[in-house]
């Protein structure tokens, strides 16, 4: 009788507990930030759960015991007030003692997080917009300095320095994976150490509510090995390869006269608004609008001809194109890899 | 009976104030729909053209969600770059009381999408038709000619003059009524 509920019931935690793997989850640590966060999290709880047990059945107790026969509310009894006086210093030793040893751990798990970006090599500047992220990868050589939108590849194993701000309102990075949240705050610089120990790629998400498309504000952390991630740099730094067919450089031409060159930088082109995600290799990334959409062809078509149905409120236009000219769009954007 | 008649009116009068918030989330796709009458010539005194069958104007002139969205493309496209911020520079002050095209939306409207001589670039295909009219309107709150309940509250960046609503009308400033 009791053994299926409790196959049951084991089963039912093992399917939660499977909740809390995944690219996105701070349960499922893939840094050392994250590592310790994690570790504070299940001890936090642990040890919560074990004085809350402990409350409930210093309450329960009394309760269930036989009650005693009445004293004398008038007779002094010296030895059960000292017992008494003695369960409640105990009680509140205790209860500081938890608190103080809780505050230290908190204190310590700080430190840590703190030394991760000591000797960082590699310096990004994440700018929070109304409903993306720009990503600038600073280095002491101009020419060298590359701007992206969504995507942050870093290397794996290495501290990196992430420089936070925002031109709009306040927004919060967080990749759970690899570190706690930070605020983006407009006109003050935030700075986040992040490293993660393995390859891999890591969901971060918009954690301050900041308007319409909150929710459609995803990035992604891609961690590479430093040999990839120095060949990923360099690529980027290429300016946007040329049209290959005669239908994408009519799409480079309406690219380039049409509302979409107001607002976007397009690398080696006439291009070059600074308010709108850089798409010199937009081909490359693996989503569209902030981790809206995945990167396709069909989605890149959806997401011009109707940016207003894919994310309302998004300041991304609708625009006076007709068939033709779109495709001829989509074609150049898609060969911008 | 009467405390309902009440609340109700009272509902009524706070819905009435959405009207100047009153946003087209969805605004149609313009897939292949968006040919405007092209005007015969760019010169026109006074600046004056036939107005559009739709009357876009009322819609977007004072509304303030409309208003605000103007004044971030006002930045976004740099008209800071020759107007500066409404005071001028190699192109004209907007917010004082002298209009060379005269001060109505349309015309406002004109001069951004066909451009005007000496210098006025057109941007016909650059802006999206919905923008232009949001520029417009804004470029009209910057000498107060808008309600100030539906003008831009608030500057995002240190600015020489406070925000638009707190602008006085450019017409009447300085004279007595």
């Amino acid at each position: 009788m009791k053994r299926p509920a409790l196959t049951g019931f084991a089963m039912a935690c093992v399917l939660f507990l499977q909740g809390c793997a995944g690219w996105q989850s701070a349960l499922d640590p893939k840094g050392p930030a994250a590592n310790e966060l994690a570790w504070l999290i299940w001890f936090f709880t642990a040890l919560c759960a074990l004085i809350w047990v402990l409350v409930m059945i210093a309450l329960a107790a009394p309760l269930l015991m036989r009650p005693r026969a009445p004293s004398e509310p008038l007779v002094l009894n010296a030895g059960a007030e000292h017992r008494k006086l003695r369960v409640v210093l105990i009680a509140v030793a205790m209860t500081v003692s938890v608190v103080v040893g809780l505050t230290l751990l908190s204190f310590f798990a700080n430190r840590t997080l703190a030394a991760i970006g000591s000797g960082a090599a590699l310096t990004i500047r994440v700018t929070g917009h109304q409903w993306w992220w720009e990503v600038r990868y600073e280095d002491a050589t101009p020419n060298r300095i590359l701007t992206t939108a969504n995507e942050i590849h870093i290397p794996a194993g290495e501290p990196v320095r992430l420089l936070l701000t925002s031109t709009d309102v306040i927004h919060s990075f967080w990749v759970p994976s690899l570190s706690g949240k930070l605020d983006l705050i407009p006109g003050r610089i935030n700075v986040l150490d992040i490293k993660a120990d393995k390859p891999g790629v890591y969901r971060g998400q918009c954690a301050e509510f900041c308007g319409a498309q909150h929710a459609n504000m995803g990035t992604f952390i891609i961690a590479e090995p430093r040999a990839r991630f120095d060949a990923w740099w360099n690529d980027q730094l290429r300016p946007a390869r040329s049209p290959a067919s005669g239908e994408a450089k009519t799409g480079e031409d309406l690219f380039l006269h049409r509302p979409c060159v107001m607002c976007h930088r397009i690398g080696g082109t006439p291009a070059g608004g600074t308010v709108a995600p850089d798409l010199t290799h937009i081909a490359s990334r693996r989503t569209l609008a902030a981790g809206t959409l995945t990167m396709s062809r069909g989605n890149l078509a959806a997401w011009i001809a109707d940016p207003q149905g894919v994310k309302p409120g998004a300041h991304m236009p609708v625009m006076e194109l007709n068939g033709d000219e779109l495709n001829a769009i989509v074609a150049y954007l898609e060969g911008l890899k | 009976m009467t405390h309902g008649a009440v609340t109700l009116l009272l509902v009524i009068l706070a819905l009435t104030g959405c009207q100047r918030e009153e946003r087209d989330t969805r605004p149609q796709s313009a897939l292949g729909s968006g040919e405007q009458p092209t005007p015969v010539t760019t010169l026109e005194p006074g600046g004056q053209r036939p107005s559009p069958a739709d009357n876009k104007a009322a819609s977007f002139e004072a509304n303030a969600f409309h208003l605000s969205e103007g004044k971030r493309l006002f930045g976004w496209f740099n008209c800071s770059g020759c107007h500066a911020n409404g005071g001028g520079g190699m192109g004209p002050a907007l917010m004082d009381e002298k209009w060379l095209y005269g001060s109505s939306i349309e015309s406002i409207h004109a001069t951004i999408r066909d451009g005007r001589p000496k210098g006025m670039p057109s941007f016909h295909d650059k802006i999206p038709d919905d923008q232009i009219w949001e520029l417009a309107a804004f470029v009209r709150s910057l000498s107060g000619n808008v309600p100030s309940s539906a003008a831009p509250q608030r500057n995002d960046d240190m600015m020489p003059h406070p925000s638009e609503n707190r602008l006085p009308d450019a017409a009447t400033l300085g004279k007595s009524p």
